[in-house]
């Protein structure tokens, strides 16, 4: 089949052929919402396949770190209403979430009367106009690398608990700048700690991530400090959350056929798409939201995903399939993790959904 | 079609029958009279010597809503144990490891290996309720349904402080209800979840919120009162302030004085029966307790027993659970605050029983079992996951019935407990009747499930049958036999067939005016639109698998 346009009805075949002829078939991409991660997650348990989102690789950096100390964090509308000074780490918040100074900082209604945020951008590498206030208070910046970062946050954690640094300055950073950034944190009413773990591009970002959150516990002691982690993207959130009541583990899964009639694994770093593509003899690659073409790969691939998608290396199965919240209805996960909202179908759909043919698929399998 | 179920012993206390030997017949999942002679018996099954009871309800359980979830995102390794600890339910010594924290699927399987056929999330958060509402509906074979909280969010306590009337309260309680599609109302730590947002650390019954200037006493009156008014069979159930703090029986007291004769549920009781006597300045209050709950017949309570081995907390109490965090085992927990909605506090427990503080909390769980006289009025809960895992209820029967079981359990705790328990000296044992009192036909009472919990004529066939036998444990985590709405769904222990259940809800009628004001409340200060807070009935249907169930209320009141 492969280059030749056909219809649904053959291309499932072939995607069919493919799983069934996979001894270690990995899912990845999984660009999907709930109903979509539903059907995903049904047809792992079927052919045994080792499952991973495109945004892992980040979302595990905050996973890791949660899984080992925990955190304290908010939500979008206690952020809007109750947020008195925002520390952003590094400057990509802008980029990456580009309306959250806008809707969450800079709104006028507020619940509780609070004055309009102090913004610190701690590890500024970019641009930091977005923390200017509609008044022209301009935010305090701090200019460091993001390489930096686990210095700078190991200093905070250090001066939160009285002791003395032997240092005039940490990264480049003053140690008067640092303290006075604490103080800021200790008198604020209710300080957000926010990043977008994305943007953390350094090694052992986790570790980073632990240190933001540890500094929080800290000062939630005696204040009110907590944090918000935002995630990436194209359902991470969804996938996340659906895999963990599902299978009982968040991401980067593998459904182990064989095991005790059948159960699921987790492994945050032998199941990443990066390790499994050198391993797997079958690749599903699904990106419903966005048209994001999947990594090369020598393995049979399929792909379902977004109709415009381009190609440099032609999958051997392509299905275009509806987008949620376009022509599909579904359910999605905000990036908050805490609020789940339903998707509308805004245009006639005309293509088939993931489910759809997600099912279709199972239904030829052996 | 007509199945037979003959010669089974009943336990029906609904209908008053206490071991009759007696035949059951059904049809379209209902139970039926005796069909006449013309009519022909398809399936006959020969229960002899079995116990019959109608499918047990979990009426406080967190199976659903992102508080389990992020207790699994967490803590990846309870998983793990699910290889070590099977059968789970024999197993209950101090290094057992129970499954805390199941995925849907495994929740609807051991709920209906055990003979439980419904189970209702407790805690769910208005705004996180689609949430718990999509893993319920992952959930097989049991039916569900939750409890909406309020008492903690803005929109409430605004209205409490601006003086609002009754009526603008029971528009604004009827109307969450509808939206959330939930069966009843829950009351956490009344006013603490959010005077913790504000930095207080405490909040005490009579305490002014700092910012609302309204008390725990005035928010949990006003929502008595409207879930009365509304007619809603399920009492407010509230989840007392000042949870697990040494002291806290007095709270508890109070709170049911503050009921002032209005229906109001206790929910896990245990961790809210605390005194201050001795050199740890911890003890039990179970016998004043239980004395009040003897006293008043419009409180009912479920007890939150606690159970050795590991487990998570899982609680909407950020307050108490940011203080109950210094003890978390393994070390870490999430503490959240969420969208001026409530808040959550999720932290791993390790129960032990030479701990003096956990041997003493599992000795007042029972002492409040034994003390409290009416069983119509007390339900056997772990608050699962919270005091154990729900896989452990077959253990907490048999600590019930069998007082010489109980008593060489209790000689093994730590001896400072011991000494403070006086539970060697209740000899009460309870019977199978009070059994299935309180695990059916109590349960089915409270929640308004008007068809299930009995067995009697025109009742849902939810039936669990049990081979009778001396050891309680064995008898009651392996179900000879499991009928869900009419289809045998386990046969020795194991389901065999796959089924989905039902969603139960409360609709009580209101005025929808008060959705103007909501409307731009929503605009103004939320993050998400008021028509996408709300949780439509297809929602939940539309998958072909789930189906709402709006439980008959009782008339409206006010």
């Amino acid at each position: 089949m492969f280059g030749v346009d056909c219809d649904l009805n053959a291309a499932v075949i072939a995607a069919a052929k493919i799983l069934n002829d996979s001894n270690q078939p990995l899912f990845a991409g999984l660009g999907t919402e709930v109903q979509g991660m539903r059907s995903v997650m049904a047809l792992a348990e079927k052919v045994g396949a080792t499952l991973d989102h495109m945004h892992s690789e980040s979302t595990v950096r905050n996973t890791l770190a949660m899984q080992n100390s925990g955190w304290q964090t908010t939500t979008l509308t206690e952020v809007k209403n109750r947020a008195d000074l925002i520390v952003a780490i590094g400057t990509n918040i802008v980029t990456s979430h580009p309306r959250f100074f806008e809707k969450l900082v800079w709104n006028v209604d507020t619940l509780f009367n609070k004055a309009t945020p102090e913004v610190i951008f701690l590890a500024a590498t970019g641009n930091t106009s977005a923390g200017i206030s509609p008044d022209g208070h301009a935010p305090t910046i701090v200019t460091a690398e993001t390489a930096d970062l686990p210095a700078i946050m190991s200093a905070l954690n250090a001066l939160a608990h009285n002791k003395t640094l032997d240092a005039h300055e940490i990264a480049g950073v003053s140690l008067t700048a640092l303290k006075a950034v604490l103080a800021k944190i200790k008198a604020a009413k209710y300080a957000v700690i926010v990043w977008s773990v994305g943007c953390l591009e350094i090694t052992h970002a986790e570790l980073t991530v632990q240190s933001i959150t540890q500094l929080i516990a800290t000062l939630n002691e005696n204040t009110r400090v907590t944090g918000l982690p935002l995630n990436s993207g194209d359902g991470d959130s969804s996938i996340n959350n659906a895999s963990a009541w599902l299978s009982g583990y968040p991401t980067r899964t593998r459904f182990n056929v064989h095991q005790r009639g059948g159960e699921f694994s987790y492994d945050t770093y032998h199941y990443s798409t990066q390790q499994q593509l050198n391993n797997c003899d079958g690749l599903l690659w699904i990106s419903t939201f966005n048209a994001y073409a999947p990594p090369s790969s020598l393995a049979p691939t399929i792909v379902i995903g977004h109709p415009d998608m381009q190609f440099t290396q032609a999958p051997d199965v392509f299905i275009p399939v509806s987008i949620p919240g376009l022509n599909q209805a579904g359910t999605m996960f905000r990036m908050d993790s805490s609020v789940a909202l339903p998707l509308k179908s805004l245009r006639k759909q005309v293509l088939p959904t993931l489910s759809d043919v997600l099912r279709q698929i199972e239904t030829l399998l052996a | 079609m007509i199945t037979q179920l003959k010669n089974g012993k009943l336990y029906d206390p609904t209908n008053g029958k206490d071991g009759v030997i007696q035949d059951i017949y059904i049809r379209g999942g209902r139970i039926i009279d005796k069909p006449n002679s013309t009519e022909k018996i398809s399936h006959s099954i020969d229960l002899s010597g079995k116990v019959v009871m109608a499918g047990a309800i979990d009426m406080h359980s967190h199976i659903g809503g992102g508080k389990i979830n992020i207790a699994r995102m967490m803590l990846p390794e309870f998983q793990e144990s699910r290889r070590y600890s099977e059968p789970e339910a024999h197993i209950c010594n101090p290094n057992c490891s129970h499954h805390a924290t199941p995925s849907t699927t495994e929740t609807g399987f051991r709920y209906i290996e055990m003979g439980y056929t419904a189970a209702f999330e407790p805690a769910m958060m208005p705004i996180n309720a689609r949430q718990a509402h999509l893993e319920m509906a992952d959930t097989p074979m049991i039916d569900k349904g939750g409890y909406a909280m309020l008492g903690n969010d803005d929109y409430f306590l605004r209205l409490l402080a601006a003086g609002k009337d009754q009526k603008a309260i029971n528009d604004y309680v009827a109307w969450t209800l509808h939206a959330t599609q939930a069966i009843g109302i829950k009351v956490v730590n009344a006013g603490g979840i959010s005077a913790f947002k504000f930095n207080q650390r405490k909040l005490d019954l009579d305490e002014a919120h700092s910012y609302y200037q309204v008390s725990a006493r005035d928010i949990l009156k006003s929502l008595s009162r409207a879930v009365y008014d509304l007619g809603i069979a399920k009492p407010l159930h509230v989840h007392c302030n000042n949870l697990g703090a040494a002291g806290n029986f007095e709270t508890t007291l109070k709170t049911i004085e503050a009921a002032d004769g209005l229906p109001m549920h206790l929910t896990h009781i245990q961790f809210h029966s605390y005194g201050t006597e001795g050199d740890r300045k911890f003890s039990s209050a179970a016998a004043e307790i239980a004395q009040a709950i003897n006293q008043h017949k419009n409180i009912s309570a479920d007890v939150g027993q606690i159970l050795f081995g590991q487990t998570v907390t899982a609680s909407a109490d950020s307050m108490m659970q940011q203080i109950n965090a210094k003890h978390a085992n393994p070390k870490k927990s999430v503490i959240m605050d969420i969208e001026c909605d409530a808040g959550c506090g999720v932290v791993p427990f390790k129960y032990r029983d030479q701990n003096f503080v956990n041997a003493l909390q599992w000795a007042i769980g029972l002492e409040i079992f034994l003390s409290v006289n009416d069983p119509w009025r007390i339900f056997l809960t772990t608050d699962h996951p919270n005091g154990a895992p729900f896989t452990s209820y077959p253990h907490l029967i048999r600590l019930l019935m069998d007082k010489s079981f109980r008593n060489e359990a209790f000689a093994k705790l730590n001896l400072d407990a011991q000494a403070m328990s006086n539970l060697k000296s209740l000899a009460r044992e309870y019977s199978l009747y009070e059994i299935a009192i309180m695990t059916r036909a109590g349960p089915a009472k409270l929640i308004g499930m008007h068809d299930r919990g009995h067995l009697g004529v025109g009742a849902g066939a939810d039936i669990a049958v049990y081979n009778e036998q001396a050891d309680r444990e064995v008898m009651f985590s392996k179900p000879a036999y499991v009928f869900k709405d009419g289809e045998m769904v386990v046969k020795a222990g194991k389901v065999v067939k796959v089924t989905w259940g039902a969603t139960y809800t409360a609709k009580p009628e209101f005025d929808i005016g008060v959705e103007q004001d909501l409307k731009q409340y929503f605009d103004r200060y939320h993050t998400m639109q008021l028509a996408n807070f709300k949780i439509d009935a297809t929602e939940i249907s539309q998958d072909g698998r789930g189906r709402i169930i709006v439980s008959k209320q009782h008339p409206i009141r006010s």
